[in-house]
């Protein structure tokens, strides 16, 4: 077993692939001679040559495309947007036209896209970077969202990705690619889509969470275990379609619920977990679901982004509200 | 059938009127510049490159934020500037702040806009702009729509926008250039060509050979000229000024350039995808070098005449910086006040909620 950084994970999980299949293609700006600008493509275009892993012109609108084009010629192709904020360039590739290729030819052609690309706050980006926009997708019937916490899960859940015959958005956030090492697999191996993950168990409180903020969670489990409170943590890794099954699982165990996403509240997929919960498992609860997320303003401006991002302090107050309900 | 087009790619030819040495070479398309202004397009271009050099420092040190570096830039970035009146419309892109402060925009609140403030994007009264786009070729498209509102209102004025050659492979580029055109508004549009997007070279964007002749699909003037000159940059920028307020149309201007730095200096290595050999060829064509050369054969300048530039530089620069490090810290509930003109009900529970949090 080797340890690795997220990035690491991504890259192997990459290389695994493109071995594996010589139809996985790896494409996106910069990806090529430069190793993408976070480095995840690093030596791959090296080790497979330009006709596997290449630049593309500048415009995620045309990456899109490409993909589907290239889907249809019976490509897997591995797309990257550089930072998920230039996603909206890419809208209707994405949601309008690959992830509703196979309803609209009736089954008959299919999207196999992975889209990868970075997100996620606190590492001072300018504008349209960092945002959490990962709910603008999971609202679209016919694509997966997908976003690791761990090197481990990355690697399995990327792997698994580019394998589905239907398109993934794997997202990963730019705070974990290298502030932590994890055990990985040399060998190849898969984490099933489409299923959560109980990254810490405990029976007094369900902290449902993903991305970085599982790991925001974690830190607030820790802190509340010192206090007598035993938080489970679920850790969603698919946030669209999500694991219903996990969640109330936990649910019924701790009947205390928590959830917390960095996007705003408006935003994410927070909501549709809450809603998911009460409409299944309302008289398990002995409080509300509380959410904790980011307000409801367009991601803040760099300097101020350390007291707009939710920390573990905001989840131990919503704890804290829903054990005292 | 008639195969057109090698002939319409070699209608397009660099335009230059002071070569690599300093020397004019195209007599007939001298702008008319007193002696006095000859002079300050130097001052700009020397003040720019200090102002370059102190914040790629500044941001070694961690008292800047987001930084793209411009040396290499300051013909095509001040040369088109200068032919810009206090009434147009500038649409930069994020290295295009040296335009921004020449157009009026206080140093200190360009280093907020560094450091991620959003008072770095709110202009003086009088300044007709938008903050640095940050998307590639956004700004193009909002192009066309300022320059057709300049032209219902009937002002005397061009909106004027900036995008690097990866920007041109945007479907927005298209778009904007497209949509001006079909209104025949006043715009101008420039590509600074300096031959890598990141790391991606040009010859990767476009089959094509010149960035210029895209013009010739939205069917409006297209020129490429020679953006280490910054004579024959502010010349054709004049020129389409006039052309554009005289109701002939926008056009597209792709000035070839080289920035000396990395990409940015957020982690770019541009030793990765660049030769020395490259970046030698192209410091022998440097925008200050020739222009000096050229001024101080006029007796228009000295040596001391540039060490006082600098000083000055620096002594704005010190300035700047302690200005922008003791403005106001931004709050989340100064962000929640910007969002909308009536704060909704959502935003005004967020807002106690957030004022309370930042009162401790
Ligand atoms: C829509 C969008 N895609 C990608 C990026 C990331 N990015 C920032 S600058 C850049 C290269 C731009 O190259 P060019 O247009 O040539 O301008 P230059 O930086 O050379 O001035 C890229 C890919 C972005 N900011 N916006």
């Amino acid at each position: 077993m080797a340890e690795m950084t997220m990035i690491q994970a991504i890259t192997d999980a990459m290389r695994t692939e493109l071995k594996n299949d010589e139809n996985v293609l790896v494409y996106g700006e910069d990806v090529g001679q430069n190793g993408g600008v976070f480095r995840a493509t690093e030596g791959l275009q090296d080790e497979f040559g330009e006709d596997r892993v290449f630049d593309t012109p500048l415009a995620e609108s045309g990456i899109g495309g490409l993909s589907l084009g290239l889907a249809l010629q019976g490509f897997r192709p591995v797309m990257e947007i550089q930072f998920f904020g230039f996603v909206y360039e890419a809208m209707d590739a994405i949601n309008g036209q690959m992830a509703r290729i196979r309803y609209r030819s009736g089954g008959t052609q299919n999207a196999p896209v992975t889209i990868r690309a970075p997100f996620g706050g606190g590492v001072h980006t300018p504008e349209l970077h960092a945002d959490s926009l990962e709910g603008l997708i999971a609202q679209q019937p016919g694509i997966r969202v997908v976003i690791p916490s761990t090197p481990y899960d990355a690697k399995g859940l990327l792997i698994s990705a580019i394998r589905n015959n239907d398109p993934v958005l794997f997202l990963e956030h730019m705070k974990l690619y290298r502030s932590f090492r994890g055990e990985v697999p040399e060998e190849e191996y898969t984490v099933e889509l489409d299923k959560a993950d109980v990254k810490r168990e405990g029976n007094d409180v369900t902290i449902v969470a993903y991305g970085a903020m599982v790991h925001t969670a974690l830190k607030a489990a820790e802190e509340l275990e010192k206090d007598g409170v035993d938080a489970e943590v679920i850790d969603l890794r698919t946030v669209s379609p999500i694991d219903v099954d996990t969640i109330i699982e936990s649910v019924e165990k701790t009947n205390h619920v928590v959830v917390a996403q960095e996007a705003q509240r408006q935003a994410g997929v927070a909501a549709t977990v809450v809603s998911e919960i009460q409409e299944r498992a309302i008289l398990h609860l002995e409080a509300p679901v509380l959410r904790v997320t980011a307000p409801d303003t367009v991601y803040a401006f760099s300097d101020a982004e350390e007291v707009w991002l939710p920390t573990h302090k905001d989840i131990i107050e919503q704890v804290n509200k829903v054990m005292n309900y | 059938m008639k195969h057109v087009l090698e002939s319409v790619e070699s209608q397009f030819e660099m335009f230059q009127i002071l070569n690599e040495e300093g020397k004019i070479v195209n007599e007939d398309d001298m702008p008319d510049l007193s002696d006095e202004e000859l002079k300050e397009l130097m001052r700009r271009m020397v003040y720019t490159r200090v102002l370059d050099q102190r914040s790629i420092a500044l941001n070694r040190q961690g008292r800047l934020g987001f930084y793209a570096p411009t040396a290499g830039q300051e013909a095509s970035q001040l040369g088109s500037q200068f032919a810009l009146e206090k009434e147009d419309f500038l649409l930069p892109a994020y290295r295009d702040v040296p335009q921004l402060i020449w157009q009026g925009l206080p140093l200190y609140q360009a280093f907020l806009f560094s450091k991620g403030h959003f008072h770095g994007n709110q202009f003086p009264e009088g300044m007709d702009a938008l903050s640095p786009q940050i998307i590639i070729g956004a700004q193009y498209v909002q192009t066309a729509g300022v320059a057709l509102g300049i032209k219902k209102r009937g002002k005397k004025a061009v909106a004027v926008t900036y995008t690097g050659d990866g920007g041109t492979s945007q479907g927005d580029f298209y778009e904007g250039i497209n949509f001006a055109g079909a209104y025949n508004a006043p715009a101008i549009f420039f590509v600074q060509n300096n031959y890598f997007a990141i790391s991606v070279p040009v010859e990767k964007q476009s089959a094509a050979k010149t960035l210029a002749q895209k013009s010739v699909a939205a069917g409006i003037e297209g020129i490429q000229v020679d953006g280490m000159d910054v004579l024959a940059v502010y010349a054709v920028t004049k020129n389409a000024r006039e052309r554009a307020i005289n109701g002939d149309g926008p056009m597209l201007i792709e000035t070839l350039t080289y920035r000396y730095g990395p990409h940015t200096m957020s982690g770019d290595d541009p030793t990765r995808y660049r030769t020395d050999d490259l970046n030698d060829e192209w410091e022998k064509k440097d925008p200050l070098v020739r222009f000096r050369t050229f001024l101080e054969s006029k007796d228009l300048w000295s040596e001391e005449e540039e060490n006082k530039v600098i000083e000055e530089a620096k002594e704005d620069i010190k300035k700047a910086i302690k200005e922008a490090d003791k403005y106001p810290k931004q709050t989340v509930t100064d962000l929640i006040n910007n969002m909308y003109d009536e704060l909704p009900p959502n935003l005004q529970e967020q807002l106690e909620q957030f004022k309370e949090k930042e009162s401790k």
